[in-house]
């Protein structure tokens, strides 16, 4: 029995050992039919799930790197001529895998609405102002550390249809892969003490009351820039692996 | 001791500002020798297109590898770097996709079994909390799918909605029914 450079069990015998990833906790994420978020009707499986072990295709994944990454992709505030309206803010943290480890060279994509509450985007109506100088998507690679970090402009709420007077507190959307096909993540991150929280289907989605601080920044007075950008903090936690050790029997 | 996840969310109305490119339905550049394209309709519980989805495709290369440190057999040898073996493409306004790719190989189970040739999908959308997962099987496979560990755990009357269906020379079709009549397995990952 040998340990490859990943910590991977190798038995001589050549049967292959892979990495099992831990389930989520019941509650974590939120229900695919989701009553409260409408548009959840018709678009989740009524037939039971079959389990789908984490063999080959399960514990690999894509490992999009440097090449999908510009200069500009990680400052939103700097990708046209002049500078976009609004709240310059610092976006940073950490993914980690849920048994604590970091998770380096992952692309994070990212996408949000612009000051005035505005997507940039052809289905968008909301009759709020577009900026010329903001079309609010990004995208980071985390360093050795698992360490991200972009620049943006606190996005504002917006209105949308799924019932009368509803508001989306502001967010901004992520998309992760983690290192395996497993770990595929998109999230939306949430600013602290935003009134609109308490009343959105999409955030309250989520059952569990502590899982869903987890989708909250914190507000960072030590990261804030003086006299340039506020700064929010976002670790990320995405499936890691079982800690069980355990042997293939031989055939 | 184990952290506690961030928990998903929607992909939402909007994601097409960001995650689509280019090349993304291209797992390999298109006049590939050998390529299929796969390709079908996301529809929704009411029979109608999802027109905001968004397809995401993982799988083998055609010797059943993965250039991934986690593939435990190492490194894949001669390794196409043109083969990307990640596909995405977002839904038209009729629920359409597509992916251009190679057939993946089949691939060792881990306890003497072998695993037919699949590619492994996850479904976006607005109105989607989280993604679904599925996998698409191949028509020409039948021994390998008759005795595919993952299929045989399907009930029988359900597995057909895994394989795609022939559809021309180097065309496949593979709908993803969501809901109702004809409702596509969904896996637990």
């Amino acid at each position: 029995m040998t340990v490859s450079e990943q910590g991977l069990i190798v038995p001589d015998s050549g049967k292959l050992a892979l990495p099992e990833y831990m389930k989520p906790q019941p509650g974590n994420h939120p229900p695919l039919d989701s009553p409260g978020y409408k548009s959840t009707a018709l678009r989740h499986p009524k037939q039971p799930l079959v389990l789908l072990p984490h063999r080959l295709t399960e514990v690999t994944g894509p490992l999009l790197g440097d090449d999908r990454i510009t200069m500009t992709d990680a400052d939103l505030t700097t990708q046209k001529d002049g500078e976009p309206q609004g709240q310059r803010i610092i976006v940073f943290g950490q993914v980690r895998d849920s048994d604590g480890r970091p998770v380096p060279d992952t692309l994070i994509e990212i996408w949000q609405a612009n000051a005035a509450g505005r997507y940039l985007h052809k289905r968008e109506h909301h009759p709020a102002p577009i900026d010329p100088n903001f079309d609010g998507v990004g995208r980071v690679i985390t360093d050795q550390g698992g360490r991200y970090r972009f620049i943006t402009i606190q996005p504002g709420s917006y209105p949308w249809g799924n019932h009368y007077n509803a508001w989306r507190p502001a967010h901004i959307h992520l998309s992760l892969f983690g290192r395996a096909f497993t770990q595929r993540l998109v999230t939306q991150m949430y600013f602290p003490g935003d009134p609109l929280l308490p009343l959105d289907p999409i955030y309250n989605s989520v059952t569990d009351e502590k899982a869903k601080l987890r989708m909250i920044s914190e507000f960072s007075i030590e990261a804030t820039q003086p006299e340039w950008a506020l700064a929010y903090k976002f670790d990320i936690v995405l499936r890691g692996r079982n800690q069980t050790i355990f042997e293939e029997p031989h055939a | 001791m184990s952290e506690l996840l961030t928990p998903s969310q929607t992909v939402g109305p909007y994601f097409s500002m960001r995650l689509p490119w280019p090349e993304g339905p291209f797992v390999v550049p298109e006049g590939t020798s050998g390529a299929i394209t796969i390709y079908g309709r996301l529809i929704d519980g009411a029979g109608d297109p999802i027109p905001d989805g968004l397809i995401e495709t993982w799988q083998a290369d055609p010797a059943g590898r993965f250039a991934h440190p986690d593939d435990p057999r190492g490194p894949v040898p001669d390794g196409d770097l043109a083969f990307r073996g990640f596909g995405r493409c977002p839904t038209g306004h009729d629920g359409t996709y597509k992916i251009v790719t190679l057939k993946p190989g089949p691939l060792p189970f881990g306890d003497g079994r072998t695993e037919a040739p699949h590619i492994d999908v996850s479904v976006f959308s607005r109105g989607m909390l989280d993604r679904s997962v599925t996998r698409i099987y191949f028509p020409d496979e039948e021994a390998a799918n008759a005795a595919d560990p993952v299929l045989e755990a399907v009930p029988a009357d359900r597995r057909a909605t895994l394989i795609a269906q022939p559809a021309g020379e180097n065309y496949l079709r593979f709908d993803i029914v969501m809901q109702g009549a004809g409702e596509t397995v969904f896996f637990d990952l």
